[in-house]
Order: C-alpha cells, then structure tokens, then sequence
C-alpha cells in the first residue's frame, strides 16, 4: 500500500491537539483562568511565558493548551449531533420514499439555502452563550451534506440484492437500514464528519470571536482572539498563537478527512485505479 | 398430480404500478402482471420466460411478498397468506429468491456466518442448533464448513452463488424463486450450480419459479413452462409442450432466436420489440409483431388462454389453426 | 489464400501491476480475411476482449502490447503512432461494445452522432452528414429514420441503440467490425435481429467481422471460424461446425458439455451437465504450464510443467494441447 501523506500528516495534527487538549493539565503551566497578574501583561514569548502573555498576564501557553479542549468538544460533538441527525433522516427518506422522502428533501433544501453559520448566530442569541448553546447551535445546522449523502447512498443500495434478501428473509426495516445499509455508507459518511469537524472548530471560534460563544475569562480559541483585537499591532502574539491552533487543528482535520476519503470512499478508489 | 394441494396457486394476480402524471394530469397505469393463473406443484420446477418486461420478474415479487398485489390472491398450501408488511417473517418460511448476480446479492460486510445466523435468529432458533444448522447447509450447498468466516470478496463467484443459494434455503423456506440463476456465472461455473440446484430440490423436496432468458437452461431444469407476454401468460404446459410443441407463435419466435449452432439458417420470421406498455395493443397484445395475425386478432376481446391438450394452454385465436400437421388441436 | 486482411502474430498483452508484467494474452495468433467472420470465444478474463481493443489502439494502462505484430492493410498495429491510428479507427476498424449507452454521446442526437462519422473521415459538410445519417439509420432497419435521427440516446431501446451504434460503425465503410458481446444486453429476440442486421450488411459490404462472446452457440452460428480462448491463450481454433460436433481441446470440449443446449433434453433426455471442476483462474495467477491443466479431465504429467505449443489437425484447424502434440 503506498504511504498516504496526507492521512498520516492530518492524523498527526489531530493527535497532537487532542493530546494537547487532553494532557493540558499536565502540561500547562499556569492555571488558564486563575493565574492572571497584570505584572506580565503583553510580556512577549521567553523562557517563562513560551507563547507569551496576554493583556491580562495570563499564561497564552497555558490557554492555548485548555483551549484544546473546548474546540475539540465542540468540534467533535457538534458534528457526531450533525451525523447522526443527517444519517437518521437520509437513510430513512432514502430508504422508504414516498411522502418522507418529500419531507425531508425539503427540509435539507431549506437548510443548504441559509448559511449555517448565520443560522447558528441566529440559535446562539436566543439561547445564553454557553457551552450546551454552542453544541446546540452547530449540532442542529450543518446536517444536511450528510442528509444528502445518506440519501443518495441509500438509494443506490436499497436495490441490491442483498438488501432485497434481506427483505425476503423477514428483517424488519430498522434491521435492514442498521444491519445492511448503514454499515456499506458509512464510509464516506465518516470523512463528511471529519472534514465537518473542521468546519465547526472555525464555526466555534467565529461565535466565540463575536462574543456569542464560550464568554471571556474561559479560554476558547475564538475569545482569545477576540480579546486579542486590540493588542493585535501591539502584543500580535496575542493573537497568533490561538490563531495557529485553530489553522493546525482545521488543517490537521482536512487533511484527515481527505486521507480517509482515499481509503473508505470506494469511488475515489476507483478512480486510483 | 390433481388431486393434491399445490404448494402454490395464483389466482388473477395483477400488478399494477402508476406511472408519469406528477402535477398535471392523473399517472398512466403500467399492467405489469394482468390477470395471471398459475399453479406450482410440490417437488416442481416451474419456468418462467419472456422479453425483459413481461412482467415475470413482478410477479415472482409478488410472490415473495415484496409487491403488493392490485387484484387477485396468492394461496400457499390452498391458505391465504396474510396482508403485506404484517406476516413478513411468516412469508419468509415459505418463499425464498436466489438472485442473478452473486456480486450484489452479498452483503459486502458481512461473513458468511453472519449472513446465515442472522435469519436464524431473527426467526428464534436456538442458539446451540445454529452452528449445526449453519455446517449442515453450508455442505449442502458444497461448501467447506471451514470457510463460514470469510467474508464475500474471499470467494469466487461460483462459490458466491453457492453462499446465496445458502441463504435462500437457511430457513427451510418450501418456495424458491431462481432469478436468472446462472446468467451471471461464467460459462464454465453454470453447470455445477445448474447442478446443484437440481440435486437440492431433489433432496429438500423444493419446489422452484425459474426466471431465465436462457431456454437451454429452462428446458433443462423445468418441468413445466409458462410464457408471459405483456403482463399475460401467452402459452403453459409441460416443457415438452412448450419446447417440442410450442403453439403461440410468441413461444415459436422465442425459441427460433436462439442461435443454433449447428445451423446457420435463419428461422427468426418475429420482428420489432416489446410495444409500450402503458398503450398496449387492442385485441391480442402480440399481433403487431406476430407472423401469424390475422384481422381478427386485432379486435377486442383479447383471447383467453384455452386448453389444448392435458395441462398445455395457449392464448391464441389461431391456436387450432397452427397445430403442426399430424396433431389434433 | 491471398494476403489476410487482419493477421495477429503472436500477440501478448501485459498487465502491470505494481512493475509485474502478467501476460494478460500470451502467444495469441490468427487471420482474418477479407469478408470473413471469425469468433473469439472465452469467459470473462480471457483475454478477448483486451484483445480486441489492441486491435483498435485501445489499450490503456496497466494494459499494453508486450510483444508480437497486428498487420493490418501494410500496417503493424502494435507499433503504430496515435495520429495514423485515430485515422484507422472509425474508416478502417470500428468497433461496438456490450453497452452502446456508454459508448453514444447521451447530450447529441443520434443523427448527429452518426453525421459526425462522415464530417471526420469523409470531409463531408453537415447538411449532406446529417442526409446520408438517415440513410445509414434506414440501413440498420431503424424504423422512421428521418424522426429517429433527432432522438437523443436515452428516449431509444436497448436494441434501438445498438442499431444506433453499428450505424455509426459502419458509416464509413470499414474493412473489419470489431463486436465486443454485442448482444449481450438484450433480448434475445433483439439479439436475433441485431445478429441478422450484423450478418446481412457485412455481407452485403464485404466487412469483416471479430464477433466476441462468451456464448459458443452464438459464435458458431455466426462465424465461419472460431478461436477459443482460455486464460489469455487461443487453446483451440476451428472451423465453427467443428467446434460444436468434435471438439479438440479438454476446455472446448468441457464447455459444451456442461451447456444445456437447447433441444438436447427433448432428444436424449436430462442428463446431468458435465461439470468442469474448479474455478476460472485470475490474471495475477494463470497457473504454470498448460493453464487449464488444474480444471482438465484429461491432464497427463507433462501438462503441469510444460507449455503446449500449436498443433494442427488433420480435419483443420489448431489446437495447444498435450493430448494432440
């Protein structure tokens, strides 16, 4: 098999911020909230603050590393909610036609017409800022590439002969989509999320950056950024370290996602060969 | 053979499906199966031929239960079966398929085990009997019991249509519907499935519907053929009435294209293809393209199938007529 | 004989996967002359179709001519360049596949599609293409050719299309028709049509014809000779009566017994089919020696280690078996 850069360089990213995120106890230095002393504010990367220090002489470092965390959970969970929400409604519409399909080919349609993110903002303000907000938020909007997917997926299979089979030996529907359609879709149904996951990591951070995300003093990548504003000229490390982490995490992501693409998505297989 | 029940009978079976209409004008009707009569006898091979849409593959849908009839019954056992959906696992016990291409019949992930347990389980056999159940069909069908867990791109197609033929007889099933059993396989492999296929009915006591456009195939393995024509079973009877003695000239013509090699004569005299069914033609739907029409045959009412000797039925007005020379009609 | 239209010498196609060559078609010779119909037979991977397309320049990788010569009217088709084979190809060699709904244009009517043939090779202008394309539909017995000439392939039949195709094939008068299963598709009512069309104008046009099929029936009822071909190699060659009544090669003769011919039962009764143990061979793994030796009712010893050459018979015809070497 040849070696896929692109697979094991996107998983390296990736690895290296959930190991981040997930270490950042261990490794960081300073407590990402509590540690404020207006002493080292805007003191620039050195020996003591390795990312330097932000306005408030918090450990950027530190926050960089917790930060991890949050993008990660809401990456991760907004798009595995966006998954299944897209399977469940593609896979039946497919699968059973007729007045459903209708329904929720509709409703894909309307979703793809408004910008996710514009209607995420729109979730976000009639909720609180907050965590559960955001998962809710990007979890109920970027469903339908995967809807679409599922559908068109299904379709292709629901006449083959081992679903039919299937039918024939007395599955109930339920069995059929969970037993034999699920499993053979499910492969390019995994690099939609991953490359999702990217998406909702910037998503994340641009609600946080307009301040209808993790609220200040939790360290988000995007309210990083946002506090950063005004400092950019003056302190730009401030703002260039979680910059980085988003731009590695997304890129590691994307990469990831088309690596997986390669492997699991039988068509582009086929055009390998 | 009268007196006992068939294990199957078809009475005025109709399919009929809508098609077009959409936002203006109400859907044009497609009579894919339109009043058919058929019985299949325990221990029988029944062979169903005609071009690709007379309806052959709809029907043995409905016979599965996956196409809910428009008109008509199906008894199993001189029982009705019950309403579609309700009594699918019911149905499954007594019908099952064993489709034409062993590539896509296959769930590409999943074992062969699990293909075969699943049924199992589902219709609430033991546990302990599974594994027995799972190595005994898996020799019937004569694969090693050895190989249950490979998965299906371990296997040849061969032994592929060996795994579904596995499957469809997992559950006991009385009722096994052949689609194109063979057509898929190369032409080296077809005799020792044509073969086991044939020994299994013998040992399992099956009874078989046998789709094929292959009439060396159906002439093989059937022992009675029904020929289907637009929705309509055009000529029935042994099968060798249908292949010594055919008398529709449908059955005539479907014989005469078959491209024999000892001759390079041309007997084919049937011309133009399947008209559209949704317009299908007045009077009997084969005259347009039928040798033998006559004014006649293009008025209203169509023929109905008539007896023309012991179990052989043709629909045909000329039928009398085109008895060969030295047979009484 | 004089001069063969088509000669294939010793023809090996390569299969490269990851730098190995597998001789996809090894040592493969035959003629056709000119107006003859010869048939390759075979099973899926045995070679005749890529043969076939070697004929035309088709080959693409990891497929490629590894040896031997195609003459063809003073050319070697193995080494000509793309420009003199793109002029060949639709004037000189045409060809049909299987699915002439892969192989039609779905965005151009079919008048059009044929029209183009003689606007390319013939210098014709469009009006006097687009005249002569009905001609050419009336001549595949298309029915109301001038009204079907504006239809676009998708609002045809199957066996509509493959009219269709053999139109556009035999535009420009080709000297050889390569046809690649082409009825495999279809009923086989329309097959008889389309086989009777096939053998009425190439007949009537002196074209030669390579008809390929998996179906020996149709293959002797069709040709004058036929090639069989197992595993990449031609293991048998005859005239097509001979074939079906005194087959020479174990896999020739195998094969027909293991088909339920039409008739048969009728006359002899049902018999149980000859079965031909084992499986086809993948390309990756022809065996050594005689490559059908595995599956052979009839193996000696030497058929595992040694390649049988060509032999001739004594009625005709050749045959690359130990048992006649």
């Amino acid at each position: 098999m040849k070696f896929r850069a692109n697979l094991w360089i996107g998983g390296a990213l990736f690895a290296t911020v959930v190991a981040a995120g997930a270490l950042a106890p261990w490794l960081a230095h300073t407590d990402p909230v509590m540690d404020a002393n207006l002493m080292n504010a805007e003191l620039p990367p050195g020996a003591e603050f390795w990312f330097g220090a932000d306005g408030q002489g918090r450990d950027i470092y530190s926050r960089v590393l917790y930060g991890a965390r949050i993008s990660l959970t809401v990456g991760v969970l907004s798009q595995l909610i966006n998954t299944v929400i897209g399977v469940a409604l593609g896979m039946s519409a497919g699968y059973w036609g007729g007045w459903w399909d209708d329904v929720v080919s509709g409703l894909t349609n309307m979703m793809l017409a408004i910008p996710s993110l514009v209607f995420a903002l729109a979730i976000m303000a009639i909720l609180s800022p907050g965590l559960t907000s955001l998962l809710i938020a990007l979890g109920l909007t970027n469903w339908s590439y995967t809807c679409r997917l599922s559908r068109a997926s299904t379709l292709s299979l629901k006449n083959l002969g081992y679903v039919q089979a299937a039918r024939i030996l007395g599955y109930g529907d339920l069995r059929i989509m969970l037993t034999q359609i699920l499993p053979n879709i499910l492969g390019p149904i995994i690099v939609i999320g991953t490359l999702g996951m990217g998406g909702a990591v910037l998503a994340e951070a641009a609600l946080s950056f307009l301040g209808l995300g993790i609220r200040p003093p939790f360290p988000s990548w995007g309210s990083m950024l946002s506090d950063a504003r005004d400092q950019i000229t003056t302190a730009p490390w401030v703002s260039v370290f979680p910059g980085l982490a988003i731009f590695v995490t997304v890129l590691g992501l994307n990469l990831l996602g088309d690596g997986l693409r390669d492997i699991l998505d039988p068509q582009s297989e086929a055009r390998a060969r | 053979m009268a007196e006992s029940t068939p294990i199957l009978r078809i009475e005025d079976l109709a399919v009929h499906f809508p098609q077009g209409g959409g936002l203006f004008g109400a859907p044009r009707m497609v009579r894919a199966v339109d009043g058919v009569d058929l019985t299949l006898a325990r221990g029988e091979c029944l062979g169903l031929v005609g071009e690709s849409g007379c309806g052959k593959s709809t029907l043995a849908l409905a016979v599965l239960g996956l196409q809910p009839p428009t008109r008509g019954r199906i008894l199993v056992e001189g029982v009705e079966g019950a309403a579609a959906g309700a009594a699918r696992k019911a149905r499954a016990r007594v019908a099952q398929m064993v489709f034409q291409d062993p590539y896509s019949s296959l769930n590409p992930r999943q074992s062969v085990r699990r293909t075969l347990e699943a049924p199992l389980r589902l219709h609430g056999v033991a546990g302990s009997e599974i594994d027995d159940r799972i190595a005994a069909m898996l020799k019937h069908v004569g694969l090693r019991p050895e190989l249950a867990d490979r998965y299906p791109h371990e296997f040849s197609g061969g032994q592929r249509q060996r795994i579904g033929i596995a499957r469809a007889l997992i559950l006991e099933p009385r009722v096994v519907v052949l689609d194109e059993p063979v057509s898929a396989l190369d032409v080296s492999i077809r005799a020792q499935i044509i073969n086991l296929l044939l020994d299994l009915k013998e040992r399992l006591g099956l009874s078989y519907i046998m789709i094929s456009h292959d009439l060396g195939v159906v002439e093989h393995m059937s022992d009675r053929v029904a020929v289907m024509y637009l929705g309509r079973i055009v000529e029935t009877g042994d099968w060798r009435d249908i292949f010594a003695r055919p008398r529709h000239p449908y059955t005539r013509a479907l014989i005469a294209a078959i491209p024999d090699p000892f001759e390079k004569k041309r007997t084919m005299r049937m011309t133009g293809e399947v008209p559209n069914p949704l317009a299908p033609p007045s009077g009997c739907r084969f005259h347009p393209r039928c040798p033998e029409a006559r004014e006649a045959c293009r008025a209203e009412p169509a023929p109905q199938l008539e007896t023309i000797a012991a179990g052989h039925r043709v629909r045909c007005l000329r039928a009398a007529e085109l008895a060969p020379a030295g047979e009484t009609a | 004989m004089s001069e063969p239209l088509l000669a294939v010498e010793n023809l090996r196609i390569d299969l490269t996967i990851g730098g190995v060559h597998h001789a996809a078609v090894k040592d493969v010779s035959f003629t056709i002359g000119r107006g003859e119909t010869f048939g390759l037979v075979g099973e899926s991977g045995c070679g005749k179709s890529v043969t076939a397309l070697a004929l035309i320049g088709l080959l693409r990788p990891p497929l490629s001519v590894g040896a031997g010569a195609i003459r063809f009217k003073g050319h070697d088709l193995a080494q000509i360049g793309a420009d003199d084979m793109r002029r060949l190809r639709g004037a000189s060699v045409s060809m049909i596949f299987q699915e002439p709904m892969t192989a039609l244009n779905p965005l151009s009517p079919v008048g059009r599609q044929i029209a183009e043939m003689f606007v390319l090779h013939k210098g014709a202008t469009w009006v006097e293409a687009e005249k002569r394309a009905v001609e050419a539909l009336a001549s595949v017995r298309v029915p109301a050719p001038d009204r079907r000439a504006k239809d676009y392939p998708h609002q045809l039949s199957g066996g509509m299309r493959q009219r269709v195709m053999i139109a556009i094939a035999l535009a420009c008068g080709p000297d050889l028709l390569l046809a690649d299963e082409p009825t495999t598709a279809l009923d086989v009512t329309v097959q008889a049509e389309i086989l009777e069309l096939i053998r009425d104008l190439s007949a009537a046009r002196g074209t030669a014809v390579l008809m390929i099929s998996h179906d020996l029936g149709l293959i002797a009822n069709m040709c004058a000779r036929v090639g069989v071909m197992y595993a990449g190699r031609l293991v048998e060659e005859r005239e097509a009566e001979d074939v079906f009544r005194d087959p020479a090669h174990p896999y020739t003769a195998g094969l027909i017994a293991s088909l339920p011919l039409l008739g048969a039962r009728a006359r002899h009764g049902r018999a149980r089919l000859q079965e031909i143990e084992g499986v086809v061979p993948s390309v990756t793994a022809f065996p050594a020696g005689c490559r059908f030796n595995p599956r052979c009712a009839e193996r000696l010893e030497r058929c595992a280690a040694d390649d049988p050459a060509e032999t001739a018979l004594a009625a005709g015809g050749r045959v690359r078996c130990w048992r006649h070497g």
